[in-house]
C-alpha cells in the first residue's frame, strides 16, 4: 500500500522498540476508544468489537475531527465531525475520500496495552 | 484479446485452505452495462463463489453505451465513457474473452463453445448479449456507408463520414435517430430525418410534445421527412451509397445512412441452445431462463412480456440476478417504470410512464407554444401515471419520484405542474433549472460543491444515483436541502440511466437490505432487546454494523422495549455518549436546562462562576430561550455540570431539546392562558425523551403566538377558550409551518393529547425523521385517527410515553465526579503515555 511510507512505525518494531505500558485492555470499551495524551500529541486508541487494537492520531485528515470521538465499526471508525470513514489498520480514508492519517505501533500483552510511540 | 485471471487466484492459491478449486464456475456472454454491473453487484455479495469468465464481441473493456451521444457530437470523448477499463477484470480476477464470440452453448455438458474454438464450462451461465439494430430489408443495405447506431464502432464510423462527406439520412426518428441526427449536424454535414410514424418520438411523445420538438431541432438545422417509407438505398458509381428513394418517389442524396429504427433483442444464441424464447429471451422475476442454471439479464431478456431497452431497469434487474447468482435468494424484480431523456444539449424531453393515457386517465396540461413549453402530466386516481415534457423538464425527476412512489398527488394537483418550487436552495433562491445553471454555479451550500465538479465526477466515474454522487463529491450529503437540484443535475447528465432513489423501500444502510419499516416490525415482534441481538436476528452483513445503522437500531430497540432493552452506549453519536454537543475544536458545548425558558438569580450566578473557574471562552443565548457555554474541554464536563448543579438540556440529543415559551397570562397584558407553566408542565412530563430525532415544543398565550408554534413539532397556541394544538412544523432546512391537530380544553388535555402524538412518532418515525418528514409520510388523517378521534388509543400512547419517561435520572447528575461508576467516568478521563 502507498500509505505505509508515510507511517514510520511498521507492525513489526525492531528488537529496541520502546514500548509503553498504556492501560489494561479492559479500560478500552468493546467497539469503543480512549484518548491518550503523548508527547507525540493526543492518540485515540482503538479496540475494535473482535478485541484488536489500533493507535492513530487523534486527528481527521479531513478537517482535524477527533477520531476517538467517533463510532468504531468492524476496523475502520467514523469520523464524528464529518461522517468520512477511516480505516484502523492503515489510517486511510475510505475511497473515494483521499488522505491518511499517522499510526503507531500497539500490542497486547498480558491483558495490557503497549504503546511504541516512535 | 484475453486478460488472465489473477487477483482473487493468487489470493486464495496463497492460504492454505484455498477453495479455488470447489469455486463455481460463472460464464457471462456479452460484455455490456447489464452483464457487469451484475458481475459487479455479485463482487459485492459474494467475491469468492465464483471463477468467472466473461466473452464479449467487442475489443473493449465496458463502456458506458448511453454516452455514445456525446461522443458523437464531440462533447465528450471515449476514454471517458469507460467503466471498466481492461485494468479492472484483471483486478477482480475475471477472465476476459473481448473479442471473441460464443456460438453455441451446450446445455447438457453445461459449456460453451467460441468462434475462435474456445471451451468453457459453466455451472451458472449468464446471458447479456444486448440487442441487434433493426435493419430495414431493403435494397442497398449492405452497401458500404449503411450502418446502424450501436457501438464504439458505429461512433468511430459515423465520426470517420462526416468529417469526409456533406450528406446524411438517418432513418427512424426515435431516441437514437434524433441523437444520431443531431451528432451528424454538429459535426457539419447536412441531416434528414426519415420518420415512418405522423410524429418523433411516438412511443415516448405525445403529438403535440414531439411538435415543438420537431420545431427546435429545425432551428437547429436538421430536417424532417415524416410518414416517409424507404424503398431502397441507391448505390453510387463509387460503390458507395449515394441517395435514398422513397416509397412516393422522391430521393434524397445520402452519403451515410443511418439505421436507427429499433433494437431486437439478441437472443439467437439463447433460441438455438433450445431456450423458451418470444422477443427476448423469456426470464423469470429471478431472472433466471428456462434452464434453471442460465440467468439473463438487460436487453436481451423478456420479462413478463416487456424486453427494456433502457438502462435504468437494466441495472434493477442486475441486482436481483447477482443477488440470486450470490444464493441468498431474496429480492425479486417486478418489471420497471421507465423514463426517457433525449440527450440533445439546449433541447429539453422527457417521458415516463403511461403518457398515452387511455380509460379511467385524467391529462392536466400547461402549454405555452410561444415559450415552446408544454407539460402534461397523465393523472388516474390521484396518481400520476404517465408525465410528458419539453422545453422545461427542470422537474422532470421529481415526476419520476411520484409517479414510481405511486404517490397520492390528491393535495397538489392544483400545482403540480408548477413543479417543485423548493428545488435546492433551502428554498431561498426559487428555481433553478439544472440544465441551464453554469458550471461554477455553488449547488450545495452545506459542503461548496458547484454543478461542474458534480458533472464532471458524474462523467468521469461512470455514477447513475444519487448515492454515489454524494459518496464522490459530497453534494446534498450534509443537510440534503439541494438534493432535488443534485438529482436533476444527475438525470440530465446521465438521461435515461438515470434511477431515482427508492424513497420508500430504501434499506436502512448497506449492512442490510431491510427497510426501516421493516425493521422496527421485527424489533417488536421478535422483542430484540440490543442492537447485537438485532444485528444477528436480522442477518446483518457487516458484523458490528455501521455509524448509519447501530444509533437506528439502538434507537428502536430502547423506543420499542423501555426499560427491558440494553442500551449501547458505543451505538450512540458521541454528542449523546458524552452529554454534551460536540464542536469543530473537539471540545463541547454545555446547555443546561431551563424549564419553560425560566431561570433564577441562583442559576445565573452559578452559570457566571462556572465560566470563570473553567475558562469558559463564549457564553451565548440559545435560540430555544437557555444559556449555551461553548469551548469546554471534554475532561471538565463531569465538573461543570456538578458545580452547576442544573440538568442536561440535551441539546445534544435525538431528544426533547425545549419547550420555548411566551411570558403568557402570568404577566402580558394580551396573554389569555397561562404559557410558561404549561411549557413547564410539557417540558418535565417530556424529560429525557428519546425520539427518532430531536424534537421542539413551544406554548403561546395568546394567537398573537410570541412562541412561534407554528414551526415546532408540537406548538400549543392559547386562546381564550382553551388551546389549539399543531403538530410537525419545522424552522429547519426548509421552513414548514406546523399543521393544525386539535383544539382542547384544559392544562391536562394539552399534555395528554402532545403526549399522545409525540409517543406515535416515537413508536412509528424512522431514526433521523422528523416529525414533518413523519406526518408527511403517513398522512395527518392517520395521526388524527390515532391521538384525536380514538380516544383509548390516545390514552394508551399517552400511558406508554409515561411508563417510557418513568424514573429517568438526569444524566449529568449520574456522571458528576464521585458518583459516576468507572465506565460511565471513563468517557471524560485521559489516558497518558
Amino acid at each position: 500500500m502507498g500509505t505505509s511510507s508515510r507511517s514510520p512505525a511498521a507492525p513489526a518494531a525492531p528488537a529496541a522498540a520502546a514500548w509503553r505500558d498504556v492501560c489494561p485492555l479492559a479500560q478500552i470499551p468493546p467497539a469503543g476508544a480512549r484518548v491518550v495524551k503523548t508527547a507525540r500529541g493526543q492518540l485515540a486508541l482503538f479496540r475494535t468489537a473482535d478485541d484488536v487494537v489500533y493507535a492513530l492520531l487523534d486527528a481527521c485528515p479531513h478537517k482535524g475531527g477527533p477520531l476517538s470521538q467517533g463510532i468504531v465499526h468492524g476496523h475502520t471508525v467514523t469520523c464524528p465531525l464529518h461522517g468520512r470513514r477511516i480505516d484502523l489498520a492503515t489510517g486511510a480514508l475510505e475511497a473515494p475520500d483521499v488522505g491518511c492519517t499517522h499510526r503507531f505501533a500497539v500490542r497486547v500483552e498480558g491483558g495490557r496495552v503497549l504503546l511504541d510511540l516512535r | 484479446m484475453d486478460i488472465a485471471t489473477a487477483g482473487r487466484h493468487a489470493q486464495a492459491a496463497a492460504t492454505p485452505t484455498g477453495t479455488a478449486g470447489h469455486r463455481q464456475k460463472l460464464v457471462m456472454v456479452g460484455n455490456g452495462m447489464a452483464g457487469v454491473r451484475t458481475l459487479e453487484e455479485l463482487l459485492k455479495l459474494a467475491p469468492d463463489l465464483y471463477d468467472i469468465t466473461v466473452f464479449g464481441a467487442e475489443p473493449h473493456g465496458n463502456y458506458n453505451r448511453i454516452q455514445l451521444s456525446p461522443v458523437l457530437s464531440g462533447e465528450t470523448t471515449l476514454s471517458e465513457i469507460m467503466l471498466n477499463d481492461l485494468d479492472w477484470y484483471r483486478q477482480q480476477g475475471i477472465a476476459l474473452h473481448a473479442g471473441d464470440k460464443v456460438t453455441q452453448i451446450d446445455r447438457v455438458r453445461r459449456r460453451v463453445v467460441t468462434a475462435g474454438g474456445r471451451v468453457a464450462g459453466y455451472d451458472r451461465l449468464l446471458l447479456a448479449t444486448g440487442s441487434n439494430p433493426f435493419v430495414l430489408p431493403v435494397p442497398g443495405k449492405d452497401l458500404p456507408g449503411v450502418i446502424s447506431y450501436r457501438d464504439i464502432a458505429d461512433t468511430e464510423t459515423m465520426i470517420d463520414a462526416a468529417a469526409r462527406y456533406g450528406h446524411a439520412v438517418v432513418i427512424g426518428g426515435g431516441l437514437l435517430g434524433l441523437e444520431a441526427a443531431n451528432g451528424l449536424a454538429l459535426r457539419g454535414m447536412s441531416v434528414t430525418v426519415l420518420h415512418l410514424m405522423p410524429w418523433l418520438m411516438e412511443r415516448q411523445l405525445d403529438q403535440v410534445a414531439a411538435g415543438i420538438l420537431q420545431k427546435s431541432l429545425e432551428a437547429k438545422g436538421l430536417q424532417f421527412m415524416l410518414q416517409a417509407q424507404t424503398e431502397e438505398l441507391v448505390r453510387g458509381e463509387s460503390g458507395r451509397v449515394c441517395a435514398v428513394r422513397l416509397k412516393d418517389g422522391r430521393s434524397l442524396p445520402a452519403d451515410l445512412v443511418v439505421m436507427a429504427a429499433g433494437i431486437r433483442p439478441n437472443s439467437e444464441l439463447a433460441r438455438s441452445a433450445g431456450l423458451h424464447c418470444n422477443r427476448g429471451v423469456v426470464v423469470s422475476d429471478t431472472l433466471q431462463t428456462f434452464d434453471p442454471c442460465i440467468y439473463a439479464v438487460g436487453e436481451c431478456a423478456e420479462h413478463r412480456g416487456v424486453a427494456y431497452g433502457l438502462v435504468a431497469p437494466l441495472f434493477e434487474q442486475a441486482k436481483v440476478c447477482a443477488n440470486h447468482l450470490a444464493q441468498l435468494g431474496i429480492g425479486r424484480y417486478s418489471g420497471s417504470v421507465t423514463s426517457t431523456k433525449l440527450k440533445v444539449t439546449g433541447i429539453d424531453v422527457f417521458s415516463a410512464g403511461n403518457f398515452a393515457g387511455g380509460d379511467g386517465t385524467e391529462d392536466i396540461v400547461l402549454h405555452d407554444p410561444g415559450a415552446a413549453v408544454y407539460k402534461r402530466a397523465v393523472v388516474k386516481d390521484n396518481k400520476l401515471v404517465g408525465a410528458v415534457m419539453v422545453g422545461d423538464t427542470a422537474d422532470g425527476a421529481w415526476y419520476f419520484q411520484l409517479l414510481k412512489d405511486a404517490q397520492d398527488i390528491h393535495e397538489i394537483r392544483d400545482h403540480l405542474l408548477f413543479g417543485r418550487t423548493h428545488l435546492g436552495d433551502a428554498g431561498h433562491k426559487g428555481q433553478n433549472l439544472a440544465a441551464t445553471m453554469p458550471d461554477e454555479a455553488e449547488v450545495c451550500g452545506c459542503n461548496g460543491v458547484c454543478k461542474g465538479t458534480i458533472v464532471k465526477s458524474i462523467q468521469e466515474h461512470g455514477l447513475f444515483t444519487l448515492d454515489a454522487v454524494r459518496k464522490h463529491t459530497k453534494a446534498s450529503s450534509s443537510c440534503g436541502s439541494c438534493t432535488g437540484l443534485v438529482e436533476q443535475i444527475l438525470a440530465s447528465t446521465v438521461g435515461g440511466a438515470y434511477q431515482p432513489a427508492d424513497t420508500q423501500d430504501k434499506p436502512v444502510c448497506g449492512c442490510t437490505d431491510r427497510t426501516h419499516g421493516a425493521v422496527r416490525e421485527a424489533i417488536r415482534e421478535r422483542r430484540l432487546l440490543s442492537v447485537q441481538q438485532a444485528m444477528a436476528a436480522l442477518e446483518w452483513r457487516a458484523p458490528d454494523g455501521c455509524a448509519t445503522c447501530r444509533p437506528a437500531l439502538n434507537y428502536y430497540c430502547i423506543s420499542t422495549w423501555p426499560h427491558e432493552a440494553i442500551d449501547h452506549p458505543q451505538s450512540r453519536f458521541i454528542n449523546e455518549r458524552a452529554h454534551a454537543n460536540i464542536q469543530k475544536d473537539g471540545t463541547y458545548s454545555v446547555v443546561p436546562r431551563m424549564w419553560g425558558g425560566l431561570t433564577t438569580a441562583d442559576e445565573l450566578r452559578r452559570i457566571a462562576n462556572v465560566a470563570d473557574k473553567y475558562s469558559i471562552p463564549t457564553i451565548k443565548v440559545t435560540g430555544g430561550q437557555r444559556i449555551d457555554l461553548l469551548g469546554v474541554k471534554k475532561t471538565d464536563l463531569p465538573a461543570v455540570w456538578q458545580d452547576l448543579g442544573m440538568p442536561s438540556g440535551h441539546a445534544y440529543g435525538k431528544s426533547l431539546r425545549t419547550v420555548k415559551t411566551c411570558v403568557g397570562a402570568e404577566y402580558c397584558r394580551f396573554g389569555t392562558q397561562l404559557s410558561m407553566s404549561m411549557g413547564v408542565k410539557l417540558e418535565k412530563m417530556l424529560f429525557g425523551m428519546w425520539s427518532p430525532h430531536k424534537v421542539k415544543l413551544a406554548v403561546s398565550g395568546c394567537p398573537r403566538n410570541c412562541a412561534e408554534s407554528g414551526i415546532k413539532d408540537v406548538g400549543v397556541i392559547g386562546v381564550d377558550s382553551g388551546y389549539e394544538i399543531y403538530v410537525a412544523g419545522n424552522g429547519g432546512i426548509k421552513t414548514e409551518v406546523a399543521q393544525f391537530l386539535c383544539k382542547v380544553k384544559s392544562e391536562d388535555d394539552v399534555l395528554a393529547y402532545s403526549g399522545a402524538f409525540l409517543q406515535l412518532y416515537r413508536e412509528e418515525g424512522y431514526y433521523l425523521e422528523r416529525t414533518v418528514h413523519y406526518v408527511n409520510r403517513v398522512g395527518l388523517d392517520h395521526v388524527k385517527r390515532r391521538v384525536v378521534d380514538d380516544a383509548a388509543n390516545r390514552a394508551a400512547l399517552y400511558e406508554r410515553l409515561r411508563f417510557a419517561l418513568q424514573g429517568y435520572k438526569d444524566p449529568w447528575a449520574e456522571r458528576a465526579p464521585g458518583q459516576a461508576d468507572a465506565r460511565a467516568a471513563s468517557e471524560f478521563e485521559m489516558l497518558e503515555a
